[in-house]
């Protein structure tokens, strides 16, 4: 975030400059870690619709959903859970060191916290490959016969659904992080300005904060 | 008063017992909502009349020399007073509009219970006796009717404007809904919620009968039913077979007004929404696919069951398939009958519309349930198909209402 | 210093501009073009039900009309434009700062808006969609046309107005000028931040729904199909829980521009700031609890029934404290009668005589006769097209001067306003009546007798779709030729006439230095 062009009167900049339309480096972090809260409150809401949606279908059709997740990979679920948990902790020891000045530290965490993103996309993928081999695929391609029909169609189709969002998610958190890591690397997010670090690292946190409720409810809950 | 009001606001007939107290209801909000637009659109006007400060044409004056005015404390309660007053307003109008609401949506115990079934896009009623009609809904005047309602395939709305009553019919959920008729009349049925290419044509009628015109209207039903499910059998006219008019081609008419088909084709040659059945048979139609076929029986036979196969060339495919709604002796007799038109001119509309074949279009003349009817008009015995639960059995107990879903 | 308009030139200095006043001129232009083509639409539906049965346009052709007409309307022109245009414009003016908190963001914004409105108007092109704007499942899932497609559009559309909404309320908490605190805000910004909340919770629930129609759509996941299990009413819980607050999106912000011409044009501050201000966030909150009352005739609970009738007065008793302070705040002031002021009075009427008649639809045992009739059709463009529209045009002409600098011509302008509100008043009474007499939405054809009013009401459309022309025409004519004016043509206290007509790139001089609120009238300048 470097200064476009020389700013008016008020804007006064001292290590770096603060963009145009901010008086300070200080009103600048605050209002780009208000926004980053804004925006993670918007994506829960986006997650908050399909929590509603299974609640409502898992009330119609208990047993079905309940056969779903004893059907679940948990060996699989729990790794990735335990993956994703140590990988909020690395992400938050990255923002620590960066706030120390300690760029190679701070590198070293991103780059654990990358490492831990990936494994959990392969898991994932190693995951769906098993339940797609046996049939149990979303909508009108389901041919997984060992469950109560309704309800675990249903189940397939949101599990489905609802962690390739969460997927989704994650890919895009891994890549504004491969993109901070960068940065970082670069010496453009540095101890006297790392917002961008920060809101990247809720955004990691809040990808984690959502998979665990997905876990439990797509794997716990019988 | 009543009349007058219900004619400027253009309402259609109070015919159910609840439609006059709606409408009272409605004339009191209608009222209530003109007089205050126009009061503070008046009020409005008033204060920029009052408070003028000139055309304007010499453009912006100066700040205003007046001193700053705070509000006081009177106009407070003023304000409290006036939004208190009007929330008491919308409170009374909750109160007396969710009365009646409890009062239509909860159908009384003696209620008669009619299955309905909404699909693409035609009504489908099941008698508590076994006998069914397509299109048109028998009810006897004076007691209380309940519809237990699902749909076959997307969501409906069963509407009937002159009872102020209407409910969704859903697929896969059951509905209900009551009403009660005072006189005997006929009085449209509209689909409410949008359903497809035909929901515009989705109409049907509400036929309210004396009492003892009910009884035989249904007995009618029943006689006129065609029995012979095995695909081959020659049709076989029910035990109580009625009178000699009763040819196949007669069976077919009624077959085919009742399943709905006269809803777009017609019998004269008028054009309307499907092809003519005026002449049709045997005769060459061009397809869309640019070939050209004689219409035949096996042609007609399979357009009633796959319509967009063989498209007849500038019509749209709008037709829905009857695969498993008309039993193979019904679509004979529809065949039978179109066989019988073939020597109607394909091009004029001079005959008149036989009695049974009325056109869509939603007809509100003088009652003629009662008198005996010049054509027996057969219904077709409906069998739902497999793999659909639509219905309880014909001869079981009602079932009771409920509001939550079919079995499964 | 220069203005925004000439401090740069060249295609590109607009289309990769971050400057909040050029995004805004970006967006008054896409949101007009979806106007029109709305509005276009909107014409073809009422000349087809000028005949009982078939003009020129088949059942289906009529059906995907109706669908793009709305979907365009809603989606592409009423959520997107007060916000996107004039929020844009005159929020970080109002709160004297230099631009929103995230200009890259809000260029984003913009581009994600012409992608999903590419996507959609591609659906359109490429085979149509012809389940209305409102996609109730399972038709919309089992429809051969491009719903997939357009669902999709419409999710990306929502994005855009999610990153908005984030803008907007990240700009208000953290921009504000020294000294100017929460209750000196003009009550424009307040309306805009309550517009942002609704846009930031919302959305996402909506894009949810869609997208989880577009992925059924595609690959029939049977999500809400009660073949495979699922639920079509459910789609209608989670669609309106967004779409009703959305109605708020489109008409909060519309309030907003009232307070400020009434006020301005009545050279009063207004009766009640705090009862203004307080009663955005209330109908911000409250429109989160009613969605339920579009589905009265949905086999709804009569427990539901009752509790969403009753929550929904609340919304008409937020509405009606704020009609009333407007029209206190005519009273004792300076009235100068000028064309934004002119479709405030049509505003006035039409949207208290809709919003009543939202009263009476929230009645649950007249919802019943009227549900999905044209009465509904009526009263939802009484608000959306009396309320809404006409205060984009007073909007429009309020802030001519400052945005361009130039004055738009007043004769002109005051035949365009009567027509439109003239016009308006002819096309949707009648189908106050149509709703009355019983006829449903979305029908092709029609009983015969019904056909006199429908031709009244295309007779009405001409007239209002002749008003906006007439708009389009002379406004774009005085870009170039109207005449210079100065900083404030209109004498207001509001900050953003603080500014020079038009603002240069950062908009003041000098900071803003807050001496007074946005209404002290009795304070020279």
């Amino acid at each position: 975030m470097t200064a476009i062009e020389p700013g008016p009167a008020h804007a006064r900049a001292r290590v770096r400059e603060a963009d145009v339309q901010f008086e300070n480096l200080a009103k600048q972090a605050h209002a780009v870690r208000f926004g980053i809260w804004l925006f993670l409150a918007s994506e829960l809401l986006l997650f908050a619709g399909l929590f509603a949606l299974y609640t409502a279908y898992r009330t119609e059709y208990p047993a079905g959903f309940a056969a779903g997740i004893r059907h679940a990979e948990l060996a699989i679920g729990t790794v990735n859970t335990s993956l994703l948990v140590i990988s909020s902790y690395t992400a938050a020891s990255a923002l620590r060191a960066i706030r120390r000045d300690a760029r190679r530290a701070a590198l070293g965490w991103l780059g654990a916290t990358l490492a831990l993103g990936t494994v959990f996309l392969a898991l994932k993928g190693l995951e769906y490959s098993h339940h797609a081999a046996e049939g149990a695929l979303p909508g009108a391609y389901y041919a997984f016969r060992e469950l109560p029909e309704h309800g675990g169609q249903l189940f397939f189709t949101l599990y489905y659904f609802m962690t390739g969002l969460h997927v989704l998610h994650l890919v895009a958190a891994v890549l504004v992080l491969a993109w901070l890591t960068w940065r970082v690397s670069r010496r453009r997010t540095t101890a006297a300005y790392h917002a961008d670090l920060e809101a990247g690292v809720l955004y990691w946190h809040l990808v984690d904060c959502i998979w665990i409720f997905l876990y439990p409810m797509f794997y716990l809950l019988t | 008063m009543n009349d007058w009001l219900h004619r400027i606001l253009m309402l259609p007939p109070q015919a159910s017992t609840v439609a006059r107290h709606i409408d009272y209801l409605h004339y009191a909000i209608i009222l209530i909502t003109m007089c205050g637009a126009a009061g503070v659109g008046a009020l409005a006007l008033y204060y920029t009349w009052r408070y003028h400060a000139g055309t304007g044409r010499g453009g912006y004056r100066g700040p205003d020399p007046r001193p700053f005015r705070t509000t006081g404390g009177k106009s407070v309660f003023a304000e409290l007073g006036l939004f208190g007053g009007l929330f008491a307003l919308f409170v009374v109008f909750w109160i007396i509009g969710f009365a009646q609401y409890v009062r239509v949506a909860e159908p009384p115990p003696d209620a008669l219970t009619i299955y309905v079934v909404g699909k693409q896009w035609m009504w489908e009623f099941a008698y508590p006796d076994g006998s069914g009609s397509n299109g048109t809904l028998y009810v006897p005047a004076g007691r209380p009717i309940q519809l237990v309602m699902t749909s076959r395939d997307v969501i409906h709305s069963f509407y009937v404007p002159a009872f102020r009553n209407k409910r969704d019919v859903i697929p896969g959920r059951s509905t209900t809904m009551w009403f009660q008729v005072d006189e005997p009349g006929r009085h449209r049925i509209e689909c409410a919620e949008y359903c497809g290419a035909g929901h515009s044509t989705m109409r049907g009628e509400v036929v309210a009968l004396s009492v003892e015109g009910y009884a035989r209207r249904i007995a009618d039903l029943q006689r006129i039913r065609i029995a012979g499910p095995a695909p081959g059998n020659p049709p076989v006219v029910g035990e109580e077979s009625p009178s000699p008019l009763l040819s196949l081609a007669a069976v077919g008419q009624s077959v085919a007004a009742d399943a709905g088909c006269m809803r777009c084709h017609t019998v004269d040659g008028t054009p309307h929404i499907g092809p003519t059945w005026a002449g049709l048979y045997s005769a060459t139609i061009p397809l869309q696919s640019g070939a050209r076929v004689v219409a035949d029986a096996q042609y007609l036979t399979k357009s009633m069951m796959d319509p967009a196969a063989d498209l007849h060339l500038g019509f749209p495919g709008v037709m829905p398939s009857y695969q498993g709604l008309l039993t193979a002796p019904q679509i004979g007799a529809i065949v039978e009958y179109i066989r019988s038109l073939r020597d109607v001119s394909r091009h004029a509309g001079t005959q008149p519309l036989p009695a049974a074949v009325s056109p869509p279009a939603p007809i509100v003349t003088p009652l003629p349930g009662d008198a005996p009817r010049a054509l027996p008009a057969g219904d077709l015995q409906r069998r739902a198909p497999t793999g659909l639960p639509i219905y309880p059995p014909p001869s079981g107990p009602p079932t009771e209402p409920s509001h939550d879903q079919l079995p499964r | 210093m220069t203005s925004y308009l000439d401090d740069n030139h060249g295609i590109l200095s607009w289309l990769a501009t971050r400057d909040h006043k050029r995004i805004a001129i970006l967006f008054l232009i896409a949101t007009a073009g979806a106007l029109l083509l709305g509005g276009a639409f909107a014409l073809v539906l009422r000349i087809e039900l000028l005949v009982p049965g078939k003009l020129f346009l088949s059942a289906m052709d009529y059906n995907r009309m109706f669908t793009h007409h709305g979907v365009v309307m809603v989606f592409l022109f009423m959520v997107p434009v007060i916000p996107s245009v004039f929020g844009n414009f005159f929020l970080p003016i109002m709160l004297g700062a230099p631009d929103l908190a995230f200009p890259r963001l809000n260029l984003a914004s913009f581009y994600v808006y012409v992608a999903g409105a590419i996507i959609v108007l591609a659906a359109m092109w490429f085979g149509g969609i012809d389940t209305g704007w409102t996609f109730y499942a399972p038709y919309s899932t089992t429809s051969p046309t491009a719903v997939g497609v357009a669902t999709f559009g419409v999710f990306v559309v929502g994005v855009s107005s999610i990153l908005t909404g984030v803008n907007f309320i990240a700009t208000v908490h953290t921009m504000r000028a020294r000294d100017l605190g929460w209750m000196r805000m003009p009550l424009f910004v307040w309306a805009i931040y309550a517009t942002a909340i609704i846009q930031v919770i919302a959305t996402p629930v909506l894009g949810m729904s869609l997208l989880l129609v577009a992925v059924d759509h595609a690959w029939s996941l049977g999500i809400f199909d009660p073949a495979m299990g699922g639920d079509p009413v459910l789609f209608q819980h989670l669609f309106w829980f967004y779409s009703h607050p959305a109605v708020y999106i489109m008409i909060l912000p519309a309030m907003g521009v009232v307070s400020e011409v009434v006020c301005t044009f009545s050279h009063n501050p207004p009766a009640s700031y705090r009862a203004i201000a307080v009663s955005s966030l209330g109908i911000a909150f409250v429109g989160f609890l009613t969605w339920g009352h579009h589905m009265f005739v949905a086999g709804m609970s009569t427990f539901d029934v009752g509790a969403f009738g009753f929550l929904s007065m609340f919304t008409a008793i937020f509405s009606a404290i704020k009609v009333f302070t407007w029209t206190a705040t005519l009273r004792h002031g300076a009235v100068w009668v000028t064309t934004p002021l002119l479709y405030f009075f049509g505003f006035m009427f039409l949207f208290v005589f809709g919003g009543m008649t939202g009263v009476a639809l929230a009645t649950s045992s007249l919802d019943i006769h009227w549900h999905d009739t044209y009465f509904v059709v009526a009263h939802f463009h009484f608000i959306m097209v009396g309320g809404t529209l006409t205060m984009y045009l007073a909007a429009l002409h309020y802030w001519f001067p400052k945005m361009f600098g130039r004055m738009y011509p007043r004769r002109w302008s005051i035949v365009a306003a009567t027509a439109v509100v003239l016009g308006f008043i002819f096309t949707f009474t009648p189908q106050f009546l149509l709703g009355n007499a019983g006829m449903p939405r979305r029908y092709w054809s029609y009983p015969a007798e019904y056909q006199w009013l429908q031709i009244l009401s295309t007779a009405g459309a001409s007239i209002l779709a002749m008003g906006l022309a007439l708009n389009f025409a002379y406004l774009v004519w005085a870009l170039f030729r109207g005449a210079r004016v100065e900083r404030n043509p209109w004498g207001s206290r509001s900050y953003e006439w603080l500014a020079p007509s038009p603002p240069p790139l950062h908009n003041f001089d000098e900071p803003l230095v807050i001496r007074r609120g946005p209404y002290d009238y009795h304070l020279p300048e």
